[in-house]
């Protein structure tokens, strides 16, 4: 077997005093659409943060491509490897365009600051991401939809064949956030690598090709949604009684809470 | 990825003019071009009126005439000798006040974070008081508010460090490390002798009354060595604005930078201090009205350089003038102009 492009191990993540994990091992599967999940304070936020060096590591270490990802050059490894954050700060009257083309820094030096490469990665990322007729806006005025996609199209146009997505879809409405997965899975069957953490289940089962289920700072399960995704499991990690049925429109698991209230038919 | 990604067909945007010569390519912003060529006008004929002001006026082209060697001798010697010095130093000040306050606003992503309510310019007053009391003039004043500018953002800096110096904490902690050295400098006026206390009044209201050569030239060589240094971090310092977090991801060392421009603003604040005393407001305002002027995403720090120096001189030349022949210190103007500002702001913050 060869290794993956991103993993981790025996990885001890914490902030202060508070330990959040402790020798926790964790692989990407290249060219897969992992998606973390689990309870509140599971540690899937801190975990992704480490993948993308954001957090070093107590003990262990992250390895994008062979080497300890903080050994390499910061810059380097942004242009391997992209992060969307769980929320940035949108700089005062900039316009769509131009905050998509803060996504080509890590390719930029102070005398080559916009080259023609930097120019088409900014074109296509907006075009992938449908806000090309948007170039122009000021981003302050857009939905959150809009400005969703905008912050995704500024992480595309770093032109990383790894992105991780914190959250991606928070704070958005359902028709938002389905569109916000679309668009991730269209960018993950153009043979990029995805980690998402996701707080809807349903939603993770669907779109994840690889399924990291945590509790504690621990993976308890991880593997294709449709093999994993058990009521047994649902209940050992989130503390939920449900069932577990198929999702009528992708065959994928979807758990169903039981209802304590206005139960149809006594459980 | 392919020019055709996600099946979309890929339309060109209108982009701003870019300088391409072999592997160089330079963005240019033909608004912030021309807001920065208008300042430095601008600059230059109020540097001019400035100049021909005062109780022996000189008229605009024989001041031009004295600048450039030739004028009568009188002429020469109070514009060459006694007026122009004063005016470059308010230039220099005013610029350094401004990059300083563009640094600080970028740093805390804060259009209140500058020295004025970091307690940097605080640390100075404190340490030009004490310089002024214990009898020192001149050089040791100068030094006495460079230490003391120093010693407080070093102060602010270490008690708002947790896990990073974090925007709002620097601002919070700066307010109430401001509001101590006030009181400092309240207590040591009224324990001064009644001419030091007077003196140490008068400095700290900010003027340019005096300066000469001797000002102006140590402001010059401070900022010819750091303005310079701030050209590799104006890129780095515009990522952080959206955020640690998204700066990290694209490779950014994000606390050495932030300590890089806290660093290079502490020295410009406490040399601009040093020359002119603790003018108000000019980094506070500076940094916004050219954003404001250059519509550029975010804090610029040369067009905030040359929009304090325009600031700090047209105050002066207004302070000199309103009241004729009774003259104000540049502080009252630039505090009075700056009140008027920070009311203004904060209104349109609120909405």
């Amino acid at each position: 077997m060869t290794t993956a492009r991103l993993h981790g191990t025996g990885l001890s993540l914490g902030y202060d005093e508070r330990v959040v994990a402790a020798d926790l091992d964790i692989t990407i599967p290249d060219q897969s659409f992992t998606v973390i999940v689990g309870p509140n304070a599971c540690g899937k936020s801190t975990t992704l943060r480490a993948l993308a060096r954001m957090l070093k590591p107590r003990t262990g270490a992250v390895y994008l491509d062979g080497s300890v990802i903080t050994s390499l050059p910061s810059k380097e490894v942004a242009r391997r490897l992209g992060l969307l954050p769980q929320s940035s700060i949108v700089p005062d009257g900039i316009t769509v365009a131009d905050l998509v083309a803060r996504g080509r820094y890590p390719h930029q030096r102070l005398m080559r600051q916009w080259s023609r490469q930097d120019e088409a990665a900014v074109n296509a990322a907006m075009a992938a991401t449908h806000v090309d007729d948007l170039a122009e806006r000021v981003v302050d005025e857009l939905s959150g939809g809009q400005r969703q996609r905008v912050w995704l199209a500024m992480v595309l146009a770093q032109e990383t064949s790894i992105l991780l997505l914190d959250e991606p879809t928070t704070f958005l409405d359902i028709c938002h956030q389905i569109e916000v997965l679309d668009l991730c899975a269209d960018l993950h069957e153009q043979g990029r690598t995805l980690v998402a953490v996701l707080h809807d289940l349903n939603q993770a089962c669907r779109y994840a090709t690889h399924l990291i289920v945590m509790r504690g700072g621990r993976i308890v399960a991880e593997g294709d949604p449709g093999e994993i995704v058990t009521a047994d499991l649902m209940r050992e990690v989130f503390d939920l009684r449900c069932e577990v049925i198929e999702d009528p429109q992708s065959g994928t698991p979807m758990i169903v809470p039981e209802a304590r209230r206005r139960a149809r038919t006594p459980a | 990825m392919t020019a055709t990604a996600g099946g979309a067909p890929v339309r060109r945007v209108a982009r701003p003019p870019v300088v391409r010569v072999g592997a160089l390519s330079v963005r240019l912003a033909p608004r912030g071009l021309a807001a920065g060529v208008g300042l430095v006008a601008v600059a230059a004929v109020v540097a001019v009126l400035a100049i021909g002001t005062g109780d022996f006026p000189v008229s605009p082209p024989d001041v031009i005439a004295a600048l450039t060697g030739g004028g009568t001798p009188a002429h020469r010697f109070i514009v060459g000798e006694i007026r122009a010095p004063r005016v470059l130093t308010g230039l220099l000040v005013g610029a350094a006040f401004g990059v300083s306050g563009a640094l600080f606003q970028s740093v805390t992503r804060n259009p209140l974070g500058s020295p004025d309510f970091l307690g940097f310019t605080a640390g100075a007053s404190t340490g030009g008081i004490l310089a002024v009391i214990l009898g020192g003039t001149g050089w040791v004043i100068a030094g006495g508010s460079l230490l003391g500018c120093a010693a407080a953002s070093l102060a602010v800096y270490l008690l708002s460090y947790r896990r990073g110096a974090h925007g709002y904490r620097l601002v919070l902690v700066g307010a109430g490390v401001a509001a101590i050295l006030l009181a400092v400098d309240s207590y040591l006026l009224t324990r001064a002798d009644i001419h030091d206390a007077a003196s140490a009044a008068a400095w700290l209201t900010g003027s340019l009354s005096g300066r000469g050569w001797d000002h102006a030239v140590p402001v010059a060589l401070a900022l010819a060595v750091l303005v310079p240094l701030c050209a590799p971090l104006s890129r780095p310092l515009r990522m952080i604005e959206m955020g640690d977090d998204a700066a990290q991801a694209m490779g950014i060392a994000v606390e050495r930078v932030r300590l890089a421009a806290v660093l290079i603003g502490v020295a410009l604040c406490g040399v601009a201090t040093a020359a002119a005393g603790p003018v108000a407001f000019v980094a506070l305002a500076a940094p916004q009205l050219a954003r404001r002027l250059t519509g550029s995403p975010g804090v610029t720090l040369i067009a905030s350089g040359l929009m304090g120096a325009v600031l700090l001189i047209l105050s002066d030349l207004a302070a000199q003038r309103v009241i004729a022949p009774a003259q104000l210190p540049v502080g009252i103007m630039t505090a009075a102009l700056g009140g008027a500002y920070l009311a203004w702001l904060l209104r349109k913050e609120r909405r």
